[in-house]
């Protein structure tokens, strides 16, 4: 049975805030990040989102590569950014 | 409603992570836009919850919790999809469903701030029985003065409604949204692919992407 999400992504980047904040100081939502496969760029909370898995998957909404993932274990969180060139990170204040 | 007496208060937008451990040790976790705007009622923190038949959390947030059983919370999360009272543009809401609920807050925030910018919202739901906060949308509408709020009826609409059922189109967006040349900040919320309707619209009548604001919920929990 196909589940809902399986097919086309259901939530997007603004689900992985409480995640990302567990991690880091700032909001990376509110950041924006540079595809590794095309080179697009925008907030990471516009990724389209899985998380039908042990974690979540963020991929590109411009060409699907995988951008982000996070996954939690018990006692500690993995998170991969080998599709992100770079994520810049708007500070506060400024 | 959950009294969270150490909050530290939250933007307009932002969400709530909601997660509940099983006996043996399973957990599931959710996230629901929060729909009060802080600092009122105080020490609280309003969700609105669309219960899900087949869902694991919503059935036992609508259904099983009752007053004085206790959740772990976290957040307020989210810095993306937020409305700050300072942001001078004018606003266009766009929500699907419960995609009203952080909308919302922003209508309540601006209210409790006083501030003049001019919103207007398009809440597109099913039928009339499923609008989430008509009484208070219609005493808004009333009283705060720069609110519009149009409906979108996808499959029934009430009496006397000059338009048969529709989804959301070019025609609802560009009749009661903001002209492109206003600049406003747009929100828009709701299932994804209202969301790339909607935002695809916009985008196709000359509003500038980087003003278009966007969150998508599964309706998988």
């Amino acid at each position: 049975m196909t589940q809902p999400g399986e097919t086309g992504a259901a939530l997007d980047g603004n689900a992985m805030a409480g995640d990302l904040r567990e991690i880091f100081a700032v909001d990376v939502t509110a950041a924006r990040y540079m595809c590794a496969g095309c080179t697009h760029t925008d907030a990471v909370a516009t990724l389209m989102v899985w998380q039908h898995s042990p974690g979540l998957v963020a991929r590109c909404p411009h060409c699907s590569d995988v951008v982000l993932r996070v996954v939690r274990a018990p006692d500690r969180v993995y998170l991969d950014l080998r599709g992100s060139v770079r994520l810049e990170v708007p500070l506060e204040g400024s | 409603m959950l009294d969270v007496p150490d909050w530290p208060g939250h933007l307009p937008g932002q969400h709530v992570d909601v997660r509940l451990t099983a006996e043996d040790g399973y957990r599931a976790q959710r996230s629901y836009s929060i729909a009060s705007a802080w600092p009122h009622p105080e020490g609280k923190v309003e969700l609105t919850v669309q219960r899900l038949d087949d869902g694991e959390v919503s059935p036992y947030l609508t259904d099983t919790v009752e007053a004085g059983d206790r959740i772990e919370l976290r957040g307020p999360v989210g810095g993306w999809f937020v409305w700050r009272d300072q942001q001078p543009a004018p606003v266009l809401l766009i929500g699907g469903g419960s995609g009203v609920v952080p909308l919302m807050a922003m209508v309540r925030a601006r209210a409790m701030a006083g501030t003049k910018q001019p919103f207007r919202l398009i809440y597109s739901v099913r039928t009339p029985e499923d609008l989430l906060y008509a009484d208070e949308l219609r005493r808004r509408v009333r009283d705060d003065a720069g609110l519009d709020v149009h409906y979108v009826y996808t499959r029934k609409t009430p009496d006397n409604w000059p338009a048969p059922p529709k989804r959301i189109d070019v025609a609802a967006l560009n009749t009661y949204g903001w002209p492109p040349d206003f600049a406003p900040d747009c929100f828009v919320c709701g299932p994804t692919t209202f969301v790339e309707t909607a935002a695809d619209i916009l985008v196709a009548l000359g509003h500038d992407p980087r003003r278009i604001r966007t969150e998508r919920f599964g309706g998988t929990s």
